[in-house]
Formats: C-alpha cells, sequence, structure tokens
C-alpha cells in the first residue's frame, strides 16, 4: 500500500496534523489507531476544561475530540482501528497489524509521529512489597472508571498530584470511594492551581508535600502503605513513617512519550524532553517524518498540542508538495537559567508560516522573573512573570520578521530575576 | 471567621484572607477576579459535575455526561444519587438529556459522548 501522508496515532495530536494536512491540498491520508476509536486518551478524560484557548469555550475531553473525529470525518479522512504499528522505517515503510488486515506495509511519502505518552507505573519508582492488587497508574483507573465501568477500590491514597491523580482523587470521591490523601514527592504541585482547588479542597482530600510511599502492604489486595517525610534530597526520614490502611494506590507520577517507534527508526531524540528534536515545522531529524503532541514533549492543555498538531499537518503537506526551503540558514533554540527545555529547537526562518509558538516549561518554581529571548547580546523579547511553575507550560510566540532578522546560531530562551 | 482559600482564575494562585462574618472581605487578590471569586465561593459555590451513566446496547458501556450548567456545591452528592439510578440506550449524541431538570437546580443532565448500536 502507498500513502502519501500516513499519521501515526488518533488523538487529538493525529487528528489535528490530518485535518491541516487535508486543507492543505493532501487527500491521500491515511491515521493508524490502536485503539477501538478515535480520540486517544481524551475519550477518558470525562471532566471539563478543554477548549478554553481553542473554541473558547469548557468542552469535556469525548466532546472536544469529537469535534475533531466530526472533521475527519467530514473531510472524508481515511482511518483504521485497532491497528498497531510494528516497524516505521528510515525510508518510511511501516510495518502495521490489524485483525482485519493481519500484517501489512505502507510506503509514505511523509509521516506525522502523534503516539502520545504513556505513565510512569510503579516498576519505576521502586516501590518495596509485594505485587498485591490494587495498584494503579492513575491513568489506568480512569479508563476503567470512566470508560469500562469497573470502580477500581474503596479506600485510596494517591502518590503524586499531577492533573490526572488530582482528577481521580475527585472522581472516586464522588463515585462512593474515601481519598485518604495525595501525597506528593517535591514541596510544590505539578498540576494545575484549579484542580488542587476543585478536586482536593473541595472535599477536604489532604496534599502531603515532601512525602512518599515507602512500601506496600498486603499480598493478594493491598492492604495499606506506608509514607514518609523526605529530606531536601528527595530520601525518606528515618523515623517519620507512617502506615495509612487503604486498599488502592494510584500513582500519578509523570508521563513519558512514547518514542519505541521513533528510537527504533533512530530519529534524534530530545533527552530532556524523551521526544524527538523537532524544527519549525515540527519535522524531526528525518526528513519527512513529522511529530506533535505529548510525543514531542508532555502537555498540560490540550489546546496547545492541537495548535502544535496543526503546525505538524502543515509541515507534513509543505514537504509531500516539494515547498519546503532546504536552504541551510537555520539557527537552534536553547534553555538557560531556569528554562529546562525550548520546542522547537531548530528554526529555518523562510519555511515559517506567520510566527512560531515556542513552548518551553522553567525547572522550579519563581517568582518575580522576566522570561527574555536573546539572539547573542540582543534581547528580541521580554516579559514580566509574576509567578512560574514547572507544572505550567509556558509559551512565547515570535514572528517570522523577528525570526528572520536573528544573526546567531541559537537562540536563547532564560529567566532573569527581577529586583523588586 | 477568617477563611483561606486559593485563587484559581489563573496560574498565579493568590492566596486569599477572607474575612466572612457581616460584609465579606477579601485579601492577598492581587486583581479583581480574586474578590469576586471568594465572594462567590463563600455565598453561592458552583460548580460542574461530569460523571457517567450506563449504557444498554451500546458500543461500549458507559455514557460520559455532565451537568449542562453550574449546581451548588453543596449538592453534588445527592445528584450523583439522582444519575446514578438511571440507564440510556443506545445510539446517544452529545447534548442528549439524560435528566431533565436534575433535582430543581434547572440543570440538566447531557450526553457528552457519541455511543453507537452495537452490532
Amino acid at each position: 500500500m502507498n500513502k502519501d501522508l500516513v499519521i501515526i496515532g488518533g488523538g487529538p495530536a493525529g487528528l489535528a496534523a490530518a485535518i491541516e494536512a487535508k486543507k492543505n491540498g493532501i487527500d491521500d491520508i491515511l491515521i493508524l489507531e490502536r485503539d477501538k476509536r478515535l480520540g486517544g486518551i481524551l475519550q477518558q478524560c470525562i471532566h471539563n476544561g478543554f477548549g478554553l484557548h481553542v473554541f473558547k469555550e469548557q468542552l469535556t475531553g469525548p466532546e472536544y475530540a469529537q469535534r475533531f473525529i466530526d472533521e475527519v470525518e467530514k473531510l472524508g479522512i481515511e482511518y483504521k482501528l485497532e491497528s498497531m504499528v510494528l516497524h516505521l522505517g528510515e525510508d518510511k515503510k511501516i510495518i502495521v497489524l490489524n485483525p482485519k488486515d493481519g500484517l501489512f506495509e505502507i510506503q509514505a511519502k511523509a509521516v506525522v509521529l502523534a503516539m502520545g505518552c504513556r505513565e510512569r507505573t510503579r516498576g519505576a519508582l521502586n516501590i518495596p512489597g509485594n505485587r498485591p492488587a490494587g495498584v494503579f497508574t492513575a491513568g489506568a483507573a480512569q479508563r476503567f472508571v470512566n470508560m469500562e465501568g469497573y470502580m477500581v477500590g474503596k479506600k485510596v491514597v494517591i502518590l503524586g498530584s499531577g492533573d490526572i491523580g488530582l482528577i481521580m482523587a475527585r472522581r472516586m470521591t464522588i463515585e462512593g470511594a474515601e481519598v485518604k490523601m495525595v501525597v506528593e514527592l517535591m514541596p510544590y504541585s505539578t498540576g494545575l492551581k484549579r484542580n488542587i482547588v476543585q478536586c482536593l479542597e473541595d472535599f477536604d482530600i489532604p496534599l502531603l508535600f515532601n512525602h512518599t510511599v515507602t512500601k506496600i502492604h498486603g499480598k493478594e489486595r493491598v492492604e495499606g502503605v506506608t509514607i514518609a517525610k523526605v529530606d531536601d534530597k528527595r530520601q525518606p526520614i528515618e523515623g517519620t513513617e507512617l502506615f495509612v490502611e487503604c486498599d488502592t494506590l494510584l500513582l500519578s507520577v509523570g508521563l513519558i512519550p512514547e518514542n519505541e517507534l521513533t528510537r527504533e527508526t533512530k530519529i534524534e531524540i530530545n533527552p530532556v524532553t524523551n521526544g524527538a528534536y523537532v524544527n519549525e515545522l515540527m519535522e524531526t531529524s528525518i526528513e519527512g517524518i513529522f511529530a506533535c503532541g505529548n510525543v514531542v514533549h508532555v502537555h498540560d492543555l490540550v489546546d496547545f498540542v492541537t495548535q502544535e498538531s496543526f503546525l505538524a499537518g502543515y509541515g507534513a503537506a509543505k514537504y509531500i508538495k516539494g515547498e519546503k526551503s532546504n536552504s541551510a540558514n537555520k539557527f537552534k533554540t536553547k534553555g538557560l537559567n531556569g528554562i529546562r527545555y525550548v520546542v522547537p529547537n531548530i528554526i529555518h526562518p523562510e519555511n515559517v508560516k506567520d510566527a512560531v509558538n515556542f513552548y518551553m516549561r522553567v525547572s522550579d518554581v519563581y517568582h518575580n522573573v522576566n522570561l527574555i529571548v536573546k539572539d547573542g547580546d540582543k534581547v528580541l523579547y521580554k516579559l514580566r512573570k509574576n509567578h512560574v511553575s514547572p507544572g505550567e507550560m509556558e509559551n512565547v510566540k515570535l514572528s517570522k520578521e523577528i525570526l528572520q532578522k536573528v544573526e546567531g546560531d541559537e537562540l536563547v530562551f532564560e529567566l532573569e530575576e527581577v529586583a523588586i | 471567621m477568617i477563611k483561606n482559600m486559593t485563587c484559581i482564575n489563573c496560574p498565579l494562585g493568590c492566596q486569599l484572607e477572607v474575612e466572612v462574618d457581616g460584609e465579606i472581605k477579601v485579601s492577598g487578590n492581587k486583581c479583581k477576579r480574586g474578590e469576586e471569586y471568594a465572594k462567590n465561593e463563600i455565598t453561592n459555590p458552583l460548580r460542574i459535575i461530569t460523571t457517567t451513566v450506563k449504557v444498554e446496547g451500546g458500543d461500549r458501556p458507559l455514557l460520559s455526561v455532565k451537568t449542562d450548567k453550574e449546581i451548588p456545591k453543596s449538592k453534588i452528592f445527592d445528584i450523583m444519587k439522582e444519575i446514578n439510578k438511571v440507564k440510556t440506550k443506545a445510539p446517544v449524541e452529545i447534548g442528549d438529556i439524560v435528566i431533565e431538570n436534575v433535582l430543581g437546580t434547572g440543570a440538566n443532565i447531557v450526553a457528552t459522548s457519541k455511543i453507537q448500536r452495537a452490532d
């Protein structure tokens, strides 16, 4: 089978990329999705708050997804469900497996990687104890409760205050479970403020900072956990252990871009984001292979995923039509002094449509700082920030005009303290 | 009495101190939205509920639903009881009303996902 554009992943990133590529003149598109329906993880995120940036209204996950699914159907974009991609070659040959067609091969002209991310599990944390039933990642529990119709427990402890953990604290509570506490290793939450208030404070669920789970008790089923305070090196402090009785432990301890395929294809991966290095069109280190959404870096708002994915679809269309410029004029982006990473990583100014939206995360909580962008010693952009935190992604939009004037080979993004 | 709360209007998350006896006085807010938020939270806190109801004959077992407008926070658990009593039948479209005017709040419980009939 030959296709102009194959999109791996039918979640919000893949759908948006497909729509934008189609609108830019590419007709021969195929979306490959391994689940039974399109929409990705949004289908299990039944809470609202999605779409404020893109649609200026509050939608639930399935509602947000459906808008893009409807558009894909309307545009007549082809998709295959229950289709698992096993291999992607540097030559853009894709090996796929599904129950209807069996094992088959597609030769694509361009590929968009939109596989999203996966949760860190108990194995990634090495929590001592047996392996009783009742230990779930928060997202797996979310799928059981919201899509499959199974309640996962009655007395719950949640480790990690990421957004999914917070949202599951509320979800389990209104479904009748008792959520005893949320335990957070760091001195701050990586979740959005509104989730801490509306998911924990609304229901008087305690949030313990600088604490972790040091043991899981129980053999057949979880019977409790030991929690302990940690020091500033994040090591448990002896003597602070406390036993908490529970039958369920939910883990909300971070997300990792799903880059098994990307690695196998030998696409260059940024060790900070665990996602591919991308350029101004979301193109990876292999020409014609693009990436967008949580597979590039983990976002906290789906709205930003959508915007980034439109760009990948636009870039893929440009590449297929041979309209992409290959001139050597380019520069890199870099985060310094409190900016952990910046996406995209390489900019060819002549390929930029109107502007580039740079996304970045800070490495700690800072108050009263300037977010500045520098070309050598020249400051191109400066914005005062009263408060930044690793839990809330920052973005800076720079116009094509500004980007074309960059003289150095590196654009530096950094935080600068402001004297009050 | 003084109540502490966090403003959720923006990422700043101002720590508010709210005096709730007599006239409500808010401090700690860096902008006007904080004051408004605190006053609403004290006098009439409102929330959207999102949950699921069972579906018969559908391509999946659960339908996601929400209240189509905000309801008083104090009624969350009563409304959940009402929602847990109902079952729907496939097919369902987004926006279909599952419960009308739930507990006299003026809010309807509406579908937020599309369910097709199972073949």
